[in-house]
């Protein structure tokens, strides 16, 4: 919490005048959350002076799981399900990284097949996963039309992820070794139809709301994160790249096959809330053309899962590995003991990282603005708390 | 068979129908047949064809049609039918009922929602359970009164703020002479009565002890205090070219022209206000979900809710046929209805199929016409919430008071110039009086 000189100095910024003695009078504590519609499992403490934001405390752990001191009672196999709980919407992409990090522990090699059939489940899930984030951006800001949409075609995907996977939200699919199982017959042509009829329908989205002017007068220029603030602050994924970072895992540090794929870091440089909002649109539209490029040059057949030991496990050391998830940088720090369950795991999600630039972007903005600002931070309150 | 209870039988489920239809005729004769009398005998009866009514006379001629017409005319002509009936409460809450349907019909096909599109019995009335069972809902659940709350003004608000939506609705005309309160400053009188919805929605925000009630009905106070000028300014203008204040009068003076084709931009004004006025997508800002929970509805549950929202839907009629009646001609139309029904020389009986002597051509087309126009703007009104987000409080006022002020004083001056020249108004070259 800021001291009294600190607000009264951003007060005097937003062209307020605001004394010692008037200050208690003034302001207006509003807990916002954890029973809030714009607010999630999450709760955030913000004073009103009027209709600006002069002082905001962000309180999570509403919903902490222990997810990390529960892994260590389980072994490397019998962790996956209960890790994808946090995001079940992006439920391929938070078991991706600890596998890949098991799979460093325990010397692995996942076959190419399997590779290629866990980046396109990845791209997949991210699309449910944007596609469930924009649908919550477009009711806050009171676009009920972006509600819908994104919700109906969400079920298309969820629908393919269940003929791939068997299930339709958490889909365990990822495990040390490669994938679950192989992908149906038919689902390539599926695939490329609903990809196709999705680029249409993105271009839809495009019009009815980032084009919408009152979207654009709503978002623009309002909670600007500069770069320098934005890496200072460590924030990460689409929040990092709306600000003009062009970081992305995948490009960064290429994970199984996406050093042979070809795609750009999507990017924009205003650093506002339109920018971060747009972002992720962005990378939908990309992701559709990786996920045509790895159905293209997959190869026909083949093993998709590697063979392993009853219970896996490795030398005594550590791993870390992550990936570029919907939210960013989702990593896991596995240390191993030698026996078949970790010894410690810590996840390092992006939803935690980006929500420590709430306090920084809601200070001096106004009530309105307060949704706006927080939803497009791309945080996910179930999976920061773990 | 899991839907029918264990011991259902055909023949117990007939005698219970049996049961009710015997319950009811006995309570039919014994309780309402004595009140019906106890009523007659205190209410003055029409005389017919030369013969004072008695209340037993009466009771006799329900079963002769050609003597129960008039006295059916009789009454229609009263002013508490027109308050009660047609044009005043129970007419406009058929409206907003109607319009909440139509609203989620509209959405529904808009947003690829499945519930409103599909939910139903008939072939035509897909989505009326949804209506039907949200309305059980908003009966049957429970009131809860926040503790703390100033409970008579929590109590009292929501009726009042039906009430003053009513109050609105009666000095809206639908036809020529029909109209619950037809008095000569009906546009003030409307202005006045919309005053009160700001202090009202502050009243109960007030009374409900809540934080985020109360950032919503200052909200909406502001709100309404920065469109209230522009609105009256745009109306202004259709007075300097009518001439008169009274509503029945605006509407039969735009039989030649609309006045929409004059002043367009005072109807854009207009038109935008409202949307304000009403607190619809995009000003719904008192009532921002995301933001400050439900506005000055948070504490509202069950029937306090319904009334607020049967309220503000009357408002909706309200201000979507005052819109009408400014700009849109009232219900001037052609004449699409024959002036009588049947011949002239028919039977009795046939008279009373044909309504003849009850029913009026001229007063059928104006209704008609007046119901078209009025829905139409309503759905225009009900457009904006498919495909515009909310608009931030700061942005609102500034719409209010600076672009929308001087938008409504541009097109008064085209009418006060209009009429200067000679164009318009009395011995003007285009005569609309």
């Amino acid at each position: 919490m800021p001291d009294l000189e600190d607000r009264i100095k951003e007060s005097q910024r937003m062209g307020i005048q605001i004394t010692k003695e008037s200050e208690d009078d003034r302001l207006m504590t509003l807990s916002v959350g954890p029973q809030h519609p714009g607010s999630g499992h999450f709760r955030f403490v913000v004073k009103l002076d009027g209709d600006y934001i002069v002082h905001c405390d962000p309180d999570p752990g509403y919903v902490h799981r222990g997810e990390e001191k529960m892994c260590e009672y389980r072994n490397f196999i019998q962790n996956i399900p209960h890790l994808e709980r946090p995001v079940i919407h992006d439920s391929t992409n938070i078991t991706y990284s600890y596998s890949l990090a098991v799979e460093e522990l325990t010397g692995i090699q996942v076959p190419r097949r399997g590779q290629f059939i866990r980046a396109i489940a990845s791209e997949l899930n991210r699309q449910i996963y944007t596609l469930y984030w924009l649908a919550i951006y477009g009711i806050f800001l009171g676009h009920s039309t972006m509600f819908m949409w994104p919700t109906g075609d969400r079920e298309l995907f969820i629908d393919l992820m269940e003929a791939l996977t068997g299930a339709r939200v958490t889909h365990a699919f990822n495990i040390p070794g490669g994938v679950r199982n192989d992908i149906p017959n038919g689902f390539k042509d599926r695939c490329l139809r609903q990809i196709s009829y999705y680029e249409k329908r993105l271009k839809e989205y495009e019009d009815i709301f980032y084009n919408n002017p009152l979207v654009r007068q709503r978002t623009e220029g309002v909670g600007i994160l500069t770069k320098e603030d934005a890496i200072g602050l460590g924030v990460t994924g689409s929040v990092l790249r709306a600000s003009g970072v062009p970081y992305d895992i995948r490009k960064a540090e290429p994970y199984d096959i996406y050093n042979e794929i070809d795609f750009k870091v999507q990017y924009m440089q205003t650093g506002d809330s339109f920018a971060r909002a747009y972002v992720p649109f962005l990378d939908m539209r990309e992701s559709c053309h990786i996920v045509r490029q790895l159905l293209d040059k997959m190869p026909e057949s083949g093993e998709v899962r590697a063979k392993l030991q009853a219970n896996p496990r490795g030398p005594p050391g550590e791993a870390y590995r992550r990936v570029e998830s919907g939210r960013g940088a989702l990593g896991y720090y596995i240390i191993s003991d030698g026996s078949p369950k970790p010894y410690r795991v810590k996840i390092s999600v992006g939803s935690f990282r980006n929500m420590l630039a709430l306090p920084h972007l809601l200070v001096g903005a106004k009530m309105g603005d307060m949704p706006v600002i927080y939803w497009a931070l791309n945080y996910w309150p179930v999976e920061a708390d773990r | 068979m899991a839907t029918l209870p264990e011991e259902f039988r055909f023949g117990n489920f007939l005698a219970s129908i049996i049961w009710i239809v015997l319950i009811i005729v006995v309570i039919l004769t014994l309780v309402v047949l004595p009140l019906i009398f106890v009523v007659l005998f205190y209410l003055p009866l029409p005389p017919v064809n030369g013969e004072v009514l008695t209340p037993y006379l009466f009771l006799s001629m329900i079963v002769d049609p050609s003597r129960t017409l008039p006295i059916i005319k009789f009454y229609i002509h009263q002013t508490p039918f027109r308050v009660i009936v047609f044009p005043g409460f129970v007419f406009a809450a058929i409206v907003a009922a109607a319009t909440i349907f139509v609203e989620r019909k509209f959405l529904a096909k808009m947003q690829l929602r499945v519930g409103p599109l599909y939910a139903g019995v008939w072939g035509v009335g897909e989505g009326i359970l949804q209506l039907a069972a949200d309305g059980l809902k908003v009966i049957s659940k429970e009131i809860v009164v926040p503790s703390g709350a100033d409970r008579p003004i929590f109590w009292a608000t929501p009726v009042a703020y039906v009430a003053t939506a009513a109050a609105v609705v009666s000095l809206i005309p639908t036809a020529p002479g029909w109209v619950a309160s037809n008095t000569s400053v009906g546009l003030i009188a409307v202005f006045a009565i919309l005053g009160f919805f700001p202090l009202i929605a502050l009243l109960f925000s007030w009374a409900s002890n809540s934080k985020y009630p109360f950032i919503g009905g200052l909200r909406a106070l502001h709100q309404m205090i920065a469109f209230e000028i522009p609105f009256i300014l745009s109306a202004l203008s259709v007075v300097i070219l009518a001439g008169s204040l009274n509503l029945t009068q605006i509407a039969q003076t735009q039989h030649a022209f609309w006045f929409i084709i004059f002043l367009p931009v005072s109807a854009f004004v207009f038109f935008i206000s409202s949307l304000a006025e009403l607190e619809r997508v995009p000003f719904d800002l008192p009532e921002a979900e995301s933001e400050i929970v439900a506005g000055w509805l948070t504490e509202t549950s069950g029937m306090i809710y319904g009334l607020i929202q049967l309220g503000s839907y009357l408002k909706v009629y309200a201000l979507a046929a005052l819109f009408v009646i400014l700009f849109l001609g009232g219900w001037h139309g052609p004449q699409i209805f024959p002036p009588q029904l049947g011949p002239t020389n028919a039977p009795t009986i046939e008279k009373m199929v044909t309504l003849q002597g009850f029913y009026n051509g001229e007063t059928v087309n104006a209704v008609f016409w007046f119901l078209v126009k009025t829905v139409i703007v309503i759905m225009l009104m009900l457009l904006p919430r498919g495909i515009s987000p909310r608009i931030r409080i700061d942005i609102l006022l500034h719409t209010g008071w600076y672009k929308l002020i001087v938008l409504a004083f541009v097109n008064m001056f085209v009418a006060l110039a209009l009429i200067y020249a000679g164009v318009l108004g009395p011995g003007g070259s285009i005569s609309i009086h």
